[in-house]
This record gives C-alpha cells, sequence and structure tokens, in this order.
C-alpha cells in the first residue's frame, strides 16, 4: 500500500529552492563573500604578522585581570599557547579566532535582538522556538552546502554555517533571561512610568545579563566547533589540518591539531566566562 | 480629592462580561469561578481617599488587596469602572499620559522592596528621576535627601543586597519618595520584616507623613498595624470592601461578622506586653553619681524616685526624692547608701495583665530587664490604659 505512494520530491525542491535564493540574491551574497572574504583574510593576516609572543603576552596579561589577578588561567594560556606555537600551527591558530571572531560576533549581533523579540511577544516566542530547535537539531555539515552555493567556498561560507548552528542559544538565553526578570521588578519599572525602551536597557537587561552571557558563551563554543567542520568547505585554520591528518590516517597530526583547537576552546571559554563573573 | 475610586472591578479570566453578569445576579466568588473560570479579583469598589490621609486597605489572604492597589495606577487594567487622580480617570486615559501620571504623581512601595540588584542604594533611589530624564546631579541630589530622609545617609554607595531587611525598604521608601508624589502606594510594604523592625518602620512612616503629608493608601493584612498607622480603614473579603471607617470605628461598630471575626483577636492586654508600653529609663550611675545628681534628675522631669544602675545599666535598686534629700542635708554621698534594692521587674515579654498585677501595688514604676539589665520602665498609667483599650473591645463584642 505504503510503496503506492510516488516519492515526494523533496530533496528537489531544496536543491530548486537554493538555486533559486542563490540566483535571485547573488547581488548580495557576492559583495558579502567579496567584502567580508576580504575582512576575514586580512584580518586574520595582519593578526598573524604579530609577533607571537606579542600576543602570548596580552593573553595572559588579559587572562590575568579576567581571572581576579590569579595566574592558574594566565599560567595555561601561555604554556598552551607556546605549545601550539611549537607544533608551527600558529598561523592556522590565527585564522580559526579570526573565524571564531567574526561568527560569534555576528551571531550575537542578531541573537540578542531576536531573543529580545522572542521575550516581548509570546508569538514571535511560538515562531521562533521551533525554527531554532531545527537550525540545532540538522547535522551541522548540512549548512554547508547551501554555504557553499551562496559564498563559494572559504572563509565566508564557514562563518554562515556557523552563524546558522551557533545563533540559537544566544537568543534563547536572552528571551529566558529577560523572561526570568521577576514580576516585582518589571512592576517597580513600571510603577515608576518606565518607557519600554527605558524598561528594557535599564532593568531587564541589566537583570539578565548573567543569563545571556552564559548564551555566549554557548554560542562562542558552538562556532568554534563549527569552524572546524567549516574546513571542510575550505576554511583555512586549525580544522584544515585535521581534516587532512584524517584524509591521511596520520593520527600524530591530528591529535596534535585536535590538542590546538582544545587549548583554544578552554582559553576562549574562561574568557567568556569570566567576563561574566566581573563587576 | 486626590483618589476618587468609583465601582472599580477587576475580573482575571476571559469571559468577564458573563462573570460581571452573574456578579449583578448575586453569585458569589467561589460560583464565577466554578462556572466561569473566572477570579473576581476586585468587585465593584467605590470609596474616597483625602488629601494628606493615611487610608489603609486590610483584608485576609487573596482578599484582593494587592489588585485593588495595582489598580490605583493601572498596573492592573480594570475591568470596569473609574480611578480619578485629580480628577483625571486613571481608567481611560492614554498611555502618555498614564506614564506622566506614575512618574510624578504616584510612588509605590513593593512587599519584597524590588531594588534593582545591580544598583547602589542611591542608584536604586535616583530610579524614578533618572526615567523622568532629570540630569545626573540634579537627581543625585534629591536622591540623597531622599535616602537622608529615611535615615540612609551613610549607605549611598552599597549595593542593595549588603543592606538588612529593614535597611533596604528604607531604600524601597526613599526611592518612592525622591519623586516627590502625591500618593504613596504601600503594598504591605513592612510584612516582610521581623515585627521589631516592622515596628520602627511604622514609627517612621508616621514621623516623616506627619512633616510630609502625602496621601498615602497602605495595604496590610494585619489589623494591629492598620489600626496604629490608618487614619481610616477599608476591610475587603473576596473582592468587595465590607466596611471603611476610622479605626474607633472599626474596633466598636463592625459592619458584619466578618469584621467582627477579624477584630475579635485584638484582645488588646493579651496581645501587648512590657515591651510596648515602656518608656525610655532616666537612671543615675551608681559609681559617678551622688544624692545631688538624682535628685536634681528627678526635678527636671518631675518623678518621686529614679532607678539606680551601674556603668553597664546593670539595675542596682532606686532611690526615692525624700530619701536623697535627706542623705544630701546629713552629707551622704553614697547612693549605695540610701538606695532600695527592692524592685519590681519584669521581663519585656510579661504580659500587661500579669504587669498590672505587680504594679498594682508598687510604690515605683516597674523596671523592664534583660539579663539584669536595665531596658526600660513601665509607669501604673501605661498599664491601665492599655487595659481599658482592651476590655472596651471586649464589651463590645460580648
Ligand atoms: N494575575 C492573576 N490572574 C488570575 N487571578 C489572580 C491574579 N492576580 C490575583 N488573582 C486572584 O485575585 C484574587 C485577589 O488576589 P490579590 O493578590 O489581590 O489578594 P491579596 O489580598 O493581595 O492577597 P495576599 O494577602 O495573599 O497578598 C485572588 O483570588 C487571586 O487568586
Ligand atoms: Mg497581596
Amino acid at each position: 500500500m505504503l510503496d503506492n505512494i510516488p516519492q515526494i520530491p523533496v530533496a528537489e525542491w531544496i536543491d530548486d529552492g537554493v538555486d533559486n535564493i542563490t540566483d535571485w540574491f547573488s547581488f548580495i551574497f557576492n559583495p558579502i563573500q567579496d567584502g567580508f572574504g576580504w575582512l576575514l583574510d586580512t584580518s586574520a593576516e595582519y593578526l598573524a604578522m604579530v609577533p607571537p609572543f606579542i600576543i602570548i603576552i596580552l593573553v595572559a596579561l588579559i587572562a590575568f585581570f579576567l581571572s581576579g589577578k590569579k595566574f592558574g588561567l594566565a599560567a595555561f594560556s601561555i604554556v598552551g599557547l607556546i605549545f601550539i606555537h611549537n607544533q608551527e600551527l600558529w598561523e592556522q591558530l590565527m585564522f580559526t579566532f579570526t573565524l571564531v571572531f567574526y561568527a560569534s560576533l555576528i551571531s550575537v549581533i542578531v541573537g540578542i535582538p531576536f531573543g529580545i523579540l522572542m521575550s516581548k511577544s509570546n508569538i514571535a516566542q511560538n515562531i521562533i522556538t521551533p525554527v531554532l530547535d531545527f537550525m540545532q537539531t540538522m547535522p551541522a555539515f548540512v549548512y554547508l552546502i547551501p554555504a557553499v552555493a551562496f559564498f563559494g567556498i572559504g572563509m565566508v561560507p564557514g562563518v554562515f554555517a556557523s552563524f546558522v548552528f551557533a545563533t540559537p542559544p544566544v537568543v534563547r538565553f536572552t528571551n529566558l533571561g529577560i523572561r526570568q526578570v521577576s514580576d516585582e521588578l518589571v512592576e517597580a519599572s513600571d510603577a515608576f512610568g518606565t518607557t519600554g525602551s527605558q524598561k528594557l536597557f535599564k532593568v531587564e537587561l541589566p537583570m539578565a545579563k548573567t543569563t545571556i552571557m552564559a548564551g555566549v558563551n554557548q554560542t562562542v563554543m558552538l562556532s568554534l566547533s563549527m569552524v572546524v567542520i567549516a574546513s571542510m568547505i575550505g576554511a583555512p585554520g586549525l580544522g584544515r589540518d585535521v581534516l587532512s591528518a584524517l584524509q591521511r590516517a596520520e593520527a600524530g597530526t591530528g591529535f596534535v591539531a585536535g590538542f590546538g583547537i582544545v587549548i583554544l576552546a578552554i582559553i576562549i571559554d574562561r574568557f567568556t566566562q569570566s567576563l561574566n563573573k566581573g563587576k | 480629592m486626590p483618589i476618587k475610586v468609583e465601582n472599580l472591578s477587576k475580573i482575571f479570566g476571559k469571559k468577564t462580561k458573563e462573570a460581571t453578569r452573574l456578579l449583578d445576579e448575586g453569585y458569589s466568588k467561589e460560583d464565577i469561578l466554578e462556572k466561569t473560570g473566572c477570579t473576581v479579583g476586585v468587585n465593584r469598589a467605590t470609596f474616597e481617599v483625602e488629601e494628606g490621609e493615611v487610608f489603609v486597605i486590610m483584608g485576609l489572604s487573596g482578599s484582593g488587596k494587592s489588585t485593588l492597589v495595582r489598580l490605583l495606577n493601572r498596573l492592573i487594567e480594570p475591568t470596569e469602572g473609574s480611578v480619578e487622580i485629580d480628577g483625571q480617570n486613571l481608567a481611560t486615559m492614554n498611555k502618555e499620559d498614564l506614564r506622566e501620571i506614575r512618574r510624578t504623581k504616584m510612588s509605590m512601595v513593593f512587599q519584597r522592596f524590588a531594588l534593582f540588584p545591580f544598583r547602589s542604594v542611591r542608584e536604586n533611589a535616583e530610579f524614578g528621576l533618572e526615567i523622568q530624564g532629570m540630569e545626573k546631579e540634579e537627581r543625585s541630589q534629591k536622591a540623597e535627601e531622599a535616602l537622608e530622609l529615611v535615615g540612609l545617609g551613610g549607605y549611598v554607595e552599597q549595593l542593595p543586597s549588603q543592606l538588612s531587611g529593614g535597611m533596604q525598604q528604607r531604600v524601597g521608601l526613599a526611592r518612592a519618595l525622591a519623586n516627590d508624589p502625591e500618593v504613596l502606594l504601600m503594598d504591605e510594604a513592612f510584612s516582610a520584616l521581623d515585627p521589631l523592625i516592622r515596628k520602627d518602620m511604622q514609627d517612621e512612616l508616621l514621623d516623616l507623613q506627619e512633616k510630609m503629608q502625602k496621601t498615602i493608601v497602605f495595604i496590610t493584612h494585619d489589623l494591629d498595624e492598620a489600626l496604629r498607622i490608618g487614619d481610616r480603614i477599608a476591610l475587603m473579603k473576596d473582592g468587595s470592601i465590607v466596611q471603611i471607617g476610622s479605626p474607633e470605628e472599626i474596633l466598636t461598630n463592625p459592619a458584619n461578622d466578618y469584621v467582627e471575626k477579624f477584630v475579635e483577636d485584638v484582645d488588646r492586654s493579651k496581645v501587648l506586653t512590657a515591651e510596648h508600653i515602656m518608656k525610655r529609663p532616666e537612671t543615675v550611675d551608681y559609681d559617678k553619681h551622688g544624692p545631688r545628681v538624682a535628685l536634681e534628675r528627678m526635678r527636671e522631669q518631675g518623678l518621686s524616685s529614679i532607678f539606680v544602675t551601674d556603668r553597664s545599666r546593670n539595675l542596682k535598686g532606686y532611690v526615692t526624692a525624700d530619701e536623697a534629700r535627706q542623705a544630701r542635708e546629713s552629707g551622704i554621698e553614697k547612693l549605695s547608701e540610701i538606695m532600695k534594692t527592692e524592685v519590681p521587674t519584669v521581663d519585656k515579654d510579661t504580659q500587661i495583665q500579669d504587669i498590672f498585677n505587680i504594679i498594682h501595688d508598687s510604690p515605683v514604676p516597674v523596671a523592664v530587664t534583660e539579663d539584669g539589665k536595665l531596658r526600660g520602665i513601665i509607669v501604673r498609667g501605661a498599664v491601665i490604659a492599655a487595659l481599658a483599650d482592651g476590655n472596651e473591645v471586649d464589651a463590645d463584642d460580648a
């Protein structure tokens, strides 16, 4: 019985959709690909030109002050970064960092307003929540395909795929953080005659800050994981070393590049977390 | 007339039309909930609050007090009725006008303080002024004045979490006062405080009120509090106001069984303890002072005897004016030689009836002590007055 239903050509539809979007919006995609691609390349190259020891010292200093003048994180950063340099992965690290930086920056800039929208309107919440679920559960690799169609290969499609995959947490946490602000504080704000935006900026966002920062932390970590995957579509960085090690079945180089990613992940994670604890 | 409320209702739920109709037909809050799923929050409240008056709204939990007070500044949208402030109807005005009223004419103090934890005490007190767009310098100054007024002048830089509950609520009060509103809405503002601090805050509110003459709508579920601070009291039950009157009227003339029940527990002699009626003691120091000082103090204060303590306020005894005079004439220098050591004492939790029995045949006031230290004195008049209050209520109950 079931065999009698002809196969629905969903895949073809999506193919057509992606093709059409690529065509229609090429006037947007192409400049983005060029302009943003140039920005990414230049940033990474300039970063790679800075003498490594300066970056290492800077990172260590920031770590020291962010963690409340404790030495642990600073020491870890120094040792970890020297290790990466020693393994001749420094330039790759700079590229990976650049990608993560821009990808999470875009995620946060777009994600927070959506989170605010969601917190203010139940209708928006009901529409956006399933979209976020979809974005997060779809295997990350799948995003690479339309990303390539839209933006060719290289860093830009990597940032795009990462944006799709990593934005949901910051949206969700912003929504959650604002909705968690106690009724009494919201009432207090209203009772003093705040406008909507006064309430948002003077009460809700400051109250939700910790929660939003937890979302930012997750978003950054997800975009790091995505940036590694993005090496499959030609994004440079540590991920590319992992990928080529995989293709050549070289466990050693694979792990070394993997360590580099782990070190970067730990440093970024502790940095974003202590931003939260600060003040 | 600062506040005039007419037929003000709030029905929570979807079928408010049907619920209103059922209310008209005389159905109870419970029936309406069962039939329509709607909760009657406030049912046709009508009252007026005079300028400079402390208007207390009292009732059991769920009787609609919080809803009513939030209808006054429209934190809750009314289902029906009107709220007039200075002749403007709040219930129908547009958003901008409403904001203006909230910014300038009425402020609210909350049960659990509702301070902004990330703002310092000063920044909290500034909040209302900041919202109005006042310049930083001017609003800081006004906020500090308000904080000074509630006795927190030295804490402006602290965060709310660094303060005790009583102090936090002072910040809440200062935040409300900084706007210099005509009307203060206080929803169980002191209920979260422990009893002693609560009493202090009541006193302080009364002091402030004497100076400022605001119109205050004060919510409480505590009759004692209502009696202490209210010029008039409105009693609520199931969303309706069942009686409005002065404390005296409410106590002596309960409108119905519900009010009577509420009032019944206030047999003052059972509730009040030594602590409530004691006064600050006038004393002389055993080691430092002689009969001359004792006499001088008694003369200043118009006393016929005075208590004697040591340096750390441990009660030692008392001397009478007659004996001090004789001692002075015969050149005795030490109080210990003329002092009587048999002092009637009670502790601060002794109930008034028991104090009455002690003070009845005592020549001197009763001393209130705690671990041997003198805390206060009770004079006979205070006991009798307290007992008389209680008996009046009892007589009406019978
Ligand atoms: N947002 C709401 N939605 C539905 N019902 C509500 C809502 N707020 C209050 N109620 C109901 O309205 C009635 C009055 O509540 P209200 O909070 O005004 O009572 P209260 O006298 O302040 O009580 P308490 O002393 O416990 O604070 C209660 O039956 C309550 O369940
Ligand atoms: Mg209440």
